[in-house]
C-alpha cells in the first residue's frame, strides 16, 4: 500500500487516503458527546433497576437528596410531561410495539432499566447520591430464558419496514424426503452486546430561549432531533443535535438511546444544561443482537446439487417491541435450488428489545447457514468451495431476479488463490503441526447494497478552499474521508484544501448512518453538489481572458485536477479554479444537492437484486486436548462494487473480520435466568478478541464494476466484513478436528467436555 | 462510589495509624480497588494511599532468597534479572496476567490482595455473601462458568483471580506483614483462605495490617517449571484453569515437586499428597495422571463450570510435561507448547 502521508497530486476515488480526522482523534481534538463542557451544566447519574419485571413500590430519596450539591432526583413521579401517545416516541428506525420511554411510569420491563436520574453540580456528588437511592420493588415472574420463550414464538402482524418475508418455491418437503443426500441440523447463536468503545452519552445545552443543543452519541443526528421534538414537545427547529464524532456504534446508536431521553427530561425539568453518560455496565442494559436458533434441512442430488432447503429460525425480542430481522432469506437468495421454504418467528423475553447489530440478520442467518452447507458438502464428499460453486446462482434465487452485479465467483477464485486453498485434503483431521490440528474452512457472505436519499452542500471559496457538508455520521467508518475523496475527485482539489463537515442536524438532510448505505449515499450527494459547483465554475471561466475553455459545452468536457480545469481534448488549455472565481468576481460558490433514486433507479430497484458478496477463508489451529483454538489466517475476498478509499475500506473489513472472530470464539452475554439479568456486563468478562487472538488477515477487493447499483457504483462495506467469518471458522474447526460445532461461540468448554 | 477520607502517609508507621480503622482501605496501583469503588462494591470510609511508602525495592535476602517490595510493580518484578534467572516461574505467572498496561500500574502487594471476579460480587444488584455478609450467594445455581470446583462452601463459590499468587504458592513464598502488633511472616499457603462460613475474608490479614514485602525462598527452580494458563481469550482474561509447576530433577528423577492450580478455588490450590506422589519418580504420563487425580480429589462442578474438571486434569498433565521437559509455556508466543 502506498505511503499516503505524501499526498499525490491527483487524489480521488480509489486513492488510499489516511483518515482526514485521524490527527484530531489521536490528539484529543475530536470531541465526543460526553466531552462537551457547557457552563452551569449538571451531571446526571443513572440509577439502574435490580429486577427484571414488576413495579417500583417505593423510592426513598431522602439520603440522596441530603448530599450537598444534589439538584434533583428525577423519577417517574416527578418527571416533566412526555407525550402520552406511543407514536410520539417512534424514531426513524422504530420497531413495531410500544417504544421504551424512560421514567414513563412505575412498570419495570427489563433488568437494569433506568429508575431514576440523580442530578448534581458535580459528577462525584451525583454518583455518590445515586449510590444512596433506596428503591423497593414489587416483583413479578419473568422469563429471559430463550428456550422457554420459544413456546411463545410468533410472526407478528406488524412488521418492521426493513423486514423481508421469506418466499417459498416448489415443494421443499417432498423434495427433501426424496433427496439422495439429506442434512438436518439445529444451529444457535448466543446473545451479543454491541459494546462500542464510547459509552452512550448526551450533553444537553439549555440555551434558555426555548432552544437546545444536544451533543449525543448516535448514528443519526436528525433522527434524534425529530425524536426529541415529538417526545418532549419541542419544535424541530429549536433542537440541534450534534454527533460530530462517534466512538463506534455497530448499530447501538441507530435508535435514540435512553440516556438522551433522561438528559432532555432533566434539562426540561430543571431548565438547565445536563450531561448524562452511561457506565460500561449500563451499556449491557439496552440494545443487543438477538439470541437465535435456526433449524435447517438440506436435500441434494448425489453430486451435491441442492434440491431442497427448509429454513426455520427464531430470534429473541422483548415483550414490548417486535424486532424482526432478515435471518433465513440470505441462503435462499444465494443458492440455486428449485424447492425452498422459509419460516421465521420471534420469541419474547423480559429484556430490552434486541435490535440491529452489525449485519443484523445476515451475521446470524448466513453465518449459521454456511455451517449447514459445509455439513452437506462433507456428506456429498465434495470440496466445500467446489460445493458452493456447484450450487452457485447467477440470479437472486429467492426473488427470482437478476443481480445488478455479482462477482462472488471472482471472490471465491481470488480468495482461494491468496489463501492457497488448492490441495486442501477433503477429509477432516488430515493436517497437524505438533500438538495442533490444522483445518481450513470457507464460507460465503451476502448483504444488501443499499442507497438512501441524501443531501449535501458544497461551498467553494475564492481562495480555492472547499467545504462539503451533510448531516450524516462518521461512526468510525471513514465518512469524513469518503466525502473528502469524492470532492477531491470531482473538483480536482487537494484533500488538505477540503473540509468535510457532518454529524450536525443543521446540515443538509441525511438518513441515519447504518445498513452500509453511508458511503454510497453521502458520496453520491457530495458528488452531485460538487458537479453543480463545477458547472458554475465553467460559467465563471468564460470571464477569463482569452476564454481557454470556450470549447467545453459541459463539465464532462473538462478534467479537474491540481486545482485547475482543463479541456479533456486539449489539456494545454486550462484555467485555475481561483482564476475563474476572480474573473467572475465570486467570493464563494455554494450549492446544495440531493441524491435520490430517480425513475430509472426505481425501475431497477423493482427488477433487480442488489447485493454485496464475500468469500471468507479461515485457517485454525486447535489444541484438542486443551480446547485451544487459534485463528491463524483469514482471507476475506469482497465483491462490493467500487471502492472509494481502499485504505479505510480495508480497515472496515479488518474490523468486521475481528468481530467475526469474536462471534466465532468469544462473544456471549450470559444471563442469570433466576434474576433475569445479564451477568458478565463489563469488558473484563464479556470477551471480544484481544490482539493476541488476531493473526494474519488479508483483505481482497475484487473488481466489480456496477454503474447500476448506486450512482457512484458503490455498494457499501459496513456489514459485509463480519458476515460468515464465524461460519468459515466453525467449518475450519471441523476440518481440523472432525468435531462439528453448531452453537456459537465455540468456547473451550465445548471442545473439552 | 461513596465519599471517603484520603490519607497519604510517608512511612509504614504512619500508614498503620491511618489504616487502623476497620473501614480503611490501602491504595497502591489501584487497578482493582478503584474498579471496586466505582461499582460500589468497596465502600471504605478512608482510602490510605501508600504509594509514597519506601516499599518498592527488590533486594537479595541475606542467606538466600529475594525480597519483593509490596510496592514494586508487577512489570518491574517480572523483568527483574534475578527473578528471571532464579524464579522464572514467577516471572511467567505475572506476565500471564492482565495486560502490559495493568501490570505497569499493579503492585505485588495489590496483586495478591485483589478480589474475586465473581460476576455477582461485582454487581450490587445481586446478593453476595462476600460483599455483604448474610445476603446469600446468588452465584450458586446461577452463571458459574468462572467459579470454583475445589474448596467452595455453601456460602461462596468464588475463585481467586491472581496468576502471580499461583506462582508464589508453588514457590512457597512468604508474606511479610506489618501491623499494630508488629511484624509477622505468613507462609504463602496460609495467606489466602477458603471461604467457609466467612467468605468476606479473602486472606488471613488482620484489620489494619499491611503487606510490606513478599519473600522468595532460597530454593530456585530455574529450569523445570511452567505456568500454563487456559482462558477464554489469549490476553486480558482471567484463568479458567491455570497450573504452576516447579520441579527439581536429579539424575532423571523428580527430587522436588510443586504444583499449584489457579482459577479453581478461593486460593491457589495445592495438595501435599499430589506432590509427594511425584518425588523420587521418573517423569511419566501415568505418574502425572495420578498426581493430577490426587490434586483434584474432591473436585465438584457447579453446572456451567463442570468442564473445569476434565480441563484441569488435562492442563495439569500438559504442565507437568512442559516442566519435566524444560520447555516452559511462553507468555509471548501464545501457542501452547
Amino acid at each position: 500500500m502506498p505511503d499516503t502521508r505524501q499526498t499525490p497530486i491527483k487524489v480521488g476515488i480509489g486513492t488510499p487516503l489516511s483518515r482526514v480526522d485521524g490527527v484530531d482523534k489521536v490528539t484529543g481534538q475530536a470531541l465526543y458527546a460526553a466531552e462537551y463542557v457547557v457552563p452551569g451544566m449538571l451531571h446526571g447519574v443513572i440509577v439502574s433497576g435490580r429486577i427484571a419485571k414488576g413495579r417500583i413500590a417505593v423510592i426513598d430519596e431522602a439520603a440522596a437528596r441530603a448530599v450537598p450539591g444534589v439538584a434533583e432526583v428525577l423519577t417517574h413521579r416527578n418527571r416533566p410531561h412526555v407525550a402520552w401517545r406511543d407514536s410520539a416516541h417512534k424514531d426513524e428506525l422504530s420497531i413495531p410495539g410500544d417504544p421504551f420511554v424512560a421514567l414513563r411510569d412505575d412498570r419495570i420491563l427489563f433488568s437494569g432499566q433506568p429508575v431514576a436520574l440523580v442530578l448534581a453540580d458535580s459528577f462525584e456528588a451525583a454518583r455518590f447520591a445515586a449510590s444512596l437511592l433506596d428503591v423497593t420493588y414489587e416483583e413479578e415472574p419473568h422469563n429471559v430464558d430463550f428456550d422457554l420463550s420459544l413456546a411463545e414464538k410468533t410472526l407478528p402482524l406488524w412488521k418492521r419496514k426493513s423486514f423481508h418475508a421469506p418466499k417459498s418455491h416448489g415443494d421443499a418437503d417432498t423434495a427433501y424426503a426424496e433427496a439422495d443426500l439429506r442434512h438436518e441440523g439445529e444451529y444457535r447463536l448466543a446473545t451479543e452486546h454491541h459494546n462500542p468503545m464510547e459509552m452512550h452519552a448526551s450533553t444537553v445545552h439549555w440555551h434558555g430561549d426555548g432552544t437546545i443543543t444536544v451533543y449525543d452519541k448516535c448514528q443519526g443526528a436528525q433522527g434524534v432531533r425529530d425524536f426529541i421534538a415529538s417526545s418532549f414537545g419541542f419544535r424541530s427547529k429549536d433542537v440541534r443535535v450534534v454527533n460530530a464524532y462517534v466512538g463506534g456504534a455497530f448499530g447501538s446508536g441507530l435508535r435514540p438511546q435512553y440516556q438522551v431521553q433522561l438528559a432532555v427530561l432533566a434539562a426540561k425539568h430543571l431548565q438547565r444544561s445536563v450531561r448524562v453518560v452511561m457506565t460500561r455496565q449500563q451499556m449491557f442494559t439496552h440494545v443487543h443482537r438477538p439470541q437465535a436458533i435456526y433449524s435447517i434441512k438440506l436435500g441434494a442430488e448425489r453430486t451435491g446439487k441442492l434440491t431442497s432447503m427448509i429454513h426455520d429460525a427464531t430470534t429473541s425480542t422483548s415483550r414490548f417491541e417486535n424486532n424482526l430481522e432478515d435471518v433465513v432469506t440470505w441462503g435462499m437468495i444465494n443458492y440455486a435450488c428449485l424447492n425452498m421454504r422459509g419460516e421465521y418467528t420471534v420469541a419474547p423475553r423480559d429484556t430490552y428489545t434486541s435490535s440491529d447489530m452489525r449485519a443484523p440478520g445476515a451475521a446470524t442467518g448466513m453465518t449459521l447457514f454456511e455451517i449447514a452447507m459445509d455439513e452437506l458438502a462433507y456428506k456429498a464428499k465434495v470440496d466445500p468451495l467446489e460445493f458452493r460453486l456447484l450450487n452457485y446462482s447467477d440470479e437472486d434465487a429467492m426473488n427470482r431476479q437478476p443481480f445488478t452485479s455479482k462477482a462472488l465467483r471472482e471472490a471465491y477464485r481470488e480468495g482461494a488463490a491468496a489463501f492457497g486453498w488448492q490441495g486442501r485434503p477433503i477429509e477432516p483431521r488430515q493436517m497437524r503441526d505438533g500438538r495442533e490440528m490444522i483445518g481450513w474452512g470457507v464460507a460465503t457472505g451476502i448483504w444488501d447494497a443499499q442507497f438512501s436519499k441524501t443531501s449535501a452542500r458544497a461551498t467553494l471559496l475564492a481562495d480555492g478552499r472547499l467545504e462539503v457538508a451533510s448531516a450524516t455520521a462518521d461512526i468510525g467508518t471513514g465518512t469524513y474521508t469518503v466525502m473528502t475523496l469524492v470532492a477531491a475527485d470531482t473538483l480536482g482539489i487537494a484533500p488538505e484544501r477540503i473540509t468535510s463537515r457532518l454529524g450536525d442536524s443543521d446540515l443538509p438532510t441525511a438518513p441515519v448512518e447504518g445498513g452500509s448505505w453511508g458511503a454510497a449515499s453521502t458520496g453520491a450527494a457530495v458528488q452531485l453538489a460538487c458537479r453543480s459547483v463545477a458547472e458554475r465554475l465553467l460559467k465563471a471561466a468564460a470571464k477569463v481572458e482569452g476564454q481557454p475553455l470556450a470549447a467545453a459545452s459541459s463539465i464532462d468536457d473538462l478534467v479537474f485536477a491540481d486545482g485547475r480545469m482543463a479541456l479533456r481534448a486539449d489539456p494545454g488549455r486550462s484555467v485555475a479554479i481561483i482564476d475563474a472565481m476572480q474573473a467572475a468576481g465570486l467570493d464563494r460558490i455554494e450549492v446544495e444537492e440531493t441524491a435520490a433514486t430517480g425513475l430509472r433507479g426505481l425501475v431497477s430497484q423493482a427488477r433487480k437484486s442488489r447485493k454485496t458478496h464475500s468469500a471468507v477463508f479461515a485457517e485454525v489451529r486447535v489444541d484438542e486436548e486443551l480446547g485451544q483454538i487459534r485463528v491463524t489466517r483469514i482471507v476475506s475476498a469482497i465483491a462490493a462494487g467500487r471502492i472509494i478509499n481502499p485504505k479505510t475500506s480495508r480497515s472496515q473489513i479488518l474490523g468486521g473480520v475481528v468481530m467475526g472472530i469474536g462471534m466465532a470464539l468469544h462473544e456471549e452475554t450470559l444471563a442469570d435466568l433466576r434474576l433475569g439479568r445479564w451477568m458478565n456486563h463489563n469488558y473484563a468478562e464479556y470477551h471480544i478478541p484481544a490482539h493476541a487472538d488476531i493473526h494474519d488477515i488479508e483483505v481482497i477487493f475484487v473488481d466489480e464494476p456496477d454503474p447500476e447499483v448506486t450512482p457512484l457504483g458503490v455498494k457499501g462495506l459496513g456489514e459485509i466484513g463480519i458476515i460468515s467469518v464465524a461460519g468459515a471458522i466453525a467449518n475450519a474447526i471441523f476440518h481440523a478436528t472432525g468435531q462439528r460445532h453448531r452453537s456459537l461461540p465455540i468456547t473451550l468448554d465445548k471442545l473439552v467436555a | 462510589m461513596i465519599r471517603f477520607d484520603y490519607a497519604r502517609p510517608a512511612d509504614v508507621a504512619e500508614a498503620l495509624r491511618d489504616g487502623a480503622d476497620a473501614q480503611a482501605a490501602y491504595l497502591a496501583g489501584g487497578t482493582n480497588l478503584v474498579d471496586l469503588l466505582k461499582e460500589n462494591v468497596a465502600r471504605p470510609t478512608r482510602v490510605v494511599d501508600i504509594t509514597r511508602l519506601p516499599l518498592s525495592g527488590i533486594a537479595e535476602i541475606e542467606g538466600g532468597g529475594l525480597r519483593l517490595g509490596a510496592l514494586a510493580t508487577n512489570t518491574r518484578t517480572a523483568y527483574d534479572e534475578r527473578v528471571q534467572a532464579d524464579y522464572p516461574l514467577l516471572s511467567s505467572a505475572i506476565l500471564a496476567g492482565a495486560t502490559a498496561q495493568l501490570r505497569n500500574a499493579a503492585t505485588n502487594g495489590g496483586n495478591i490482595n485483589q478480589r474475586t471476579r465473581c460476576y455477582y460480587f461485582y454487581d450490587v444488584g445481586t446478593p453476595c455473601n462476600k460483599r455483604s455478609p448474610g445476603q446469600g450467594c446468588a452465584a450458586i445455581g446461577g452463571v458459574t462458568r468462572i467459579h470454583a470446583i475445589l474448596g467452595a462452601s455453601h456460602q461462596c463459590i468464588a475463585t481467586h483471580p491472581s496468576d502471580m499468587a499461583v506462582g508464589l504458592a508453588a514457590l512457597e513464598a512468604q508474606v511479610r506483614v506489618a501491623g499494630p502488633g508488629g511484624e509477622r511472616v505468613i507462609p504463602f499457603g496460609d495467606y489466602h483462605r477458603l471461604p467457609g462460613d466467612e467468605p468476606w475474608r479473602d486472606t488471613t490479614l488482620q484489620p489494619g495490617e499491611l503487606v510490606t514485602a513478599i519473600d522468595l525462598p532460597p530454593e530456585t527452580f530455574p529450569t523445570h517449571y511452567t505456568y500454563l494458563k487456559l482462558r477464554d481469550r489469549l490476553s486480558y482474561a482471567f484463568a479458567l484453569v491455570s497450573v504452576a509447576v516447579a520441579l527439581r530433577l536429579e539424575a532423571g528423577r523428580i527430587a522436588e515437586a510443586r504444583i499449584a492450580l489457579g482459577g479453581v478455588a478461593h486460593k491457589p490450590w495445592r495438595r501435599p499428597e499430589a506432590e509427594a506422589l511425584l518425588r523420587g519418580q521418573e517423569p511419566a504420563r501415568d505418574l502425572f495422571g495420578a498426581a493430577a487425580d490426587a490434586l483434584l480429589s474432591g473436585a465438584k462442578g457447579q453446572g456451567a463450570n463442570d468442564f473445569k474438571l476434565p480441563l484441569a486434569r488435562k492442563a495439569i498433565l500438559r504442565a507437568l510435561e512442559q516442566a519435566a521437559a524444560g520447555t516452559p509455556q511462553s507468555q509471548t508466543d501464545k501457542r501452547i507448547a
